[in-house]
């Protein structure tokens, strides 16, 4: 595991911990089932169950803010559920060293027809605070969701931005020494999510605090969280810096490459998104020199996508999607904008790009199958394949690329304007 | 729910201290982590009475007809059809006493027994000890009840029923009503999250228990023969107790009584131990 605090001064420390689910039985069904299915079946227990969790170790020492990443289905919210007692571990234990605050879903507990003040004290006793708590701090609770003409209105005469507002106005002023926060900064308007990030930052820098941190937002995770852990399967695989965690964030995504440049897609299991059979097959990222894990801005470069089985290959398109690194798309192709002339089906198409358009950093390809009339998708990978472009002087002016420079290549045409009328842009060179 | 342990350090003043662990078999009930959540327990309570007598004005009057009708009702089928014996007092008051304890109990187990599940967003999100919800649905059903007291109160002016120290002893019978109706919601309320038919279960079976106990009719209409079978049912030195109280007249039946007081709690008890033990897969299952 990664440098940290001294574990006698962990905020939280999670040893050995496993969690395991029944597939069947687990949910609710009906008492009148249960007796029959107990009377057909007296002997037979229902045994099929899948570990969300296995084995898992962690520290959270005061003033870090952990953000936990994985796929879906890895095991985070479990973790979360662990850690705040919804749910009992199978084994294992946590150690808590302060109170735990979590926040919730927007509106959990809000209720639509109580007004905006009785609310504020309805969720913060749900939150676990305290009465005087929240009338010492119910000024600066609406003052800081902004919505203090509507205190005395029903919540459910409010818009969705002033809802989640109050929720996340209630829930940042908790004075718990843990704070978890599961996927809310999905919503709300961008000010107000940077304000709620903000105020993150100052609720973990105040002294001794401990956040807990899950988002698919790989932005937010990267500015806000000082130590990265990428669950997968319900396991630590990773446990350390921000960056090396978003890495192999996007590395677990990635699948068998049997060759630089060329993925097999062949072995998969049902985990992926797909509608019955597996059509797709194998993806290769080539250069002029053949298949690569490293292409170059400006240069040529193509997307191949090999495909098995199709039954009717004319009727089928092909698209796909290039991720950066922050799990942002930043631009997709689909053979039906080659237009209906183009004879672009089949088993194996091919993308060419004469100047790949984008900038050094590492891209996934996200590839899909559909039917064009019923636009039905038939088969679909997301990241699928990857690759790298290289850092290079791709602008022949030795300059140093910042992160706010985005994805896409452009060729820096600039020149001098006058204060006079401009002319026409010509393009320099051709 | 999962703590095993729970120590406030002392070297360290105020710092919470809590291990997570697994738990396992039959698990007492953890008075002071109720305690500690005392403030949730005010605040749902306060939601629902804010709730219920705000919304509507016929909310409030709901409340007041809602009794009043049943034994108007009663009082017709039983008072003018079957003319049975009413304890000289006019029928209305003699079978609005048997529904003013039937309510207190059915309309209270009516809302626990679905609690967790109409709550299951709090329930699978935020830890707080389970019973709290239960427990809220308890608060907002007193002040229905002291609403049909004043009512009660109304009708025995109106019709000269007259005071009795035998009034003394409602909290006994109240006690009673919301103690069974606890038991039986810690129950129904657990078990309605892994099945959800038992949340239909109850409101069928409730209305029935209301023939099956001195409701509106007195003990003595039963057949003397089928009466050590009719007093099986817990609700019988209940609501008699009710009765008994607000008339100041009839009989208290001490066996019947012994009985109920005995029923609550055992059923608290082992309410209380079904709940505990089955809380800890809510969030998994709900």
């Amino acid at each position: 595991m990664s440098s940290k605090a001294p574990s006698s001064e962990a905020r939280i420390q999670v040893r050995g911990l496993s969690k395991r689910y029944e597939v069947e039985g687990e949910r609710a069904g009906l008492l009148s089932e249960a007796i029959v299915r107990r009377l057909r079946h007296p002997l037979r227990g229902q045994k099929e169950s899948f570990w969300a969790l296995q084995d898992v170790n962690l520290e959270v020492g005061p003033g870090e803010v952990l953000g936990i990443i994985g796929k879906n289905g890895a095991g985070k919210s479990t973790l979360l559920k662990v850690m705040s007692r919804i749910t009992e571990p199978t084994s294992g234990e946590v150690e808590l060293r302060g109170r735990l605050g979590s926040l919730l879903e927007v509106g959990t507990g809000f209720h639509p027809e109580l007004t905006g003040r009785e609310n504020v004290f309805l969720n913060g006793a749900i939150l676990g605070m305290r009465k005087p708590e929240i009338q010492r701090q119910f000024d600066e609770i609406v003052d800081f969701a902004g919505i203090d003409r509507f205190l005395d209105t029903p919540v459910k005469r409010y818009s969705s931005g002033m809802y989640v507002r109050l929720a996340f106005a209630v829930a940042a002023h908790l004075s718990s020494e843990i704070l978890v926060v599961d996927e809310v900064l999905a919503v709300g308007d961008i000010e107000f999510q940077k304000k709620c990030l903000g105020k993150m930052h100052s609720v973990a820098s105040r002294a001794g605090r401990a956040v807990v941190f899950v988002s698919h937002n790989m932005n937010a995770v990267r500015d806000l969280c000082t130590r990265g852990v990428v669950l997968d399967s319900g396991r630590v695989v990773h446990d350390g810096e921000t960056v090396d965690a978003l890495h192999c964030y996007v590395d677990l995504h990635q699948h068998r490459s049997t060759a630089p440049g060329v993925f097999v897609l062949e072995d998969r299991t049902n985990n992926d998104d797909h509608e019955g059979r597996l059509y797709l097959a194998k993806l290769v990222v080539e250069d002029a020199d053949g298949p690569t894990a490293t292409l170059r801005t400006g240069r040529p470069a193509a997307i191949t996508v090999h495909c098995e089985g199709l039954p009717k290959p004319d009727e089928v398109f092909t698209r796909f999607h290039l991720r950066n690194e922050l799990n942002e798309i930043v631009l997709a192709s689909d053979t039906r904008m080659a237009g209906p002339d183009a004879e672009v089906s089949g088993q194996v198409v091919t993308f060419d790009l004469e100047q790949l358009p984008l900038l050094p950093g590492r891209y996934f390809i996200d590839v899909g199958l559909g039917m064009k009339k019923t636009r039905a998708v038939l088969d679909q990978v997301a990241s699928a394949g990857t690759f790298e472009v290289s850092r290079d002087d791709q602008y022949g002016a030795d300059y140093q690329q910042y992160p706010q420079d985005g994805s896409i290549y452009l060729a820096p045409r600039w020149r001098q304007g006058t204060a006079a009328a401009t002319p026409p842009v010509t393009p320099r060179g051709g | 729910m999962t703590v095993s342990e729970e120590v406030a350090r002392p070297e360290r003043g105020q710092v919470f201290h809590l291990v997570i662990r697994p738990t396992g078999g039959w698990r007492s009930l953890d008075l002071r982590e109720v305690w500690r959540y005392r403030g949730l327990l005010g605040a749902m309570t306060r939601r629902d009475i804010t709730l219920r007598y705000r919304q509507t004005a016929l909310g409030v009057g709901w409340v007041v007809l809602q009794p009043l009708l049943a034994a108007g009702i009663l009082s017709f089928v039983f008072g003018q059809i079957a003319r049975f014996e009413s304890d000289g007092v006019p029928y209305v008051v003699f079978a609005y006493t048997g529904v003013i304890g039937y309510n207190a109990f059915s309309s209270t187990l009516t809302f626990m027994s679905t609690c967790l599940v109409t709550n299951a967003a709090l329930v699978s999100k935020v830890y707080f000890p389970r019973i709290i919800l239960p427990l809220a649905q308890i608060g907002s059903k007193l002040v229905d009840f002291a609403v049909a007291l004043v009512l009660y109160l109304v009708l025995n002016l109106a019709f000269g029923v007259g005071f009795h120290l035998s009034m003394l002893t409602l909290p006994v019978w109240m006690a009673l009503a919301y103690g069974m109706a606890l038991g039986l919601g810690l129950l129904t309320s657990a078990a309605n999250v892994s099945y959800r038919d038992v949340g239909y279960i109850v409101p069928v079976v409730l209305p029935l228990l209301l023939y099956l106990a001195p409701v509106a009719y007195g003990i003595e209409e039963v057949p003397t023969n089928l009466r050590a079978v009719y007093r099986l049912n817990p609700l019988v030195g209940m609501i008699n107790g009710f009765r008994w109280c607000l008339l100041g007249r009839g009989s208290l039946e001490l066996g019947s009584t012994v009985y109920a007081i005995v029923f609550t709690v055992l059923i608290i008890v082992g309410g209380t131990l079904y709940f505990r033990a089955h809380e800890r897969r809510f969030a998994d299952v709900i």
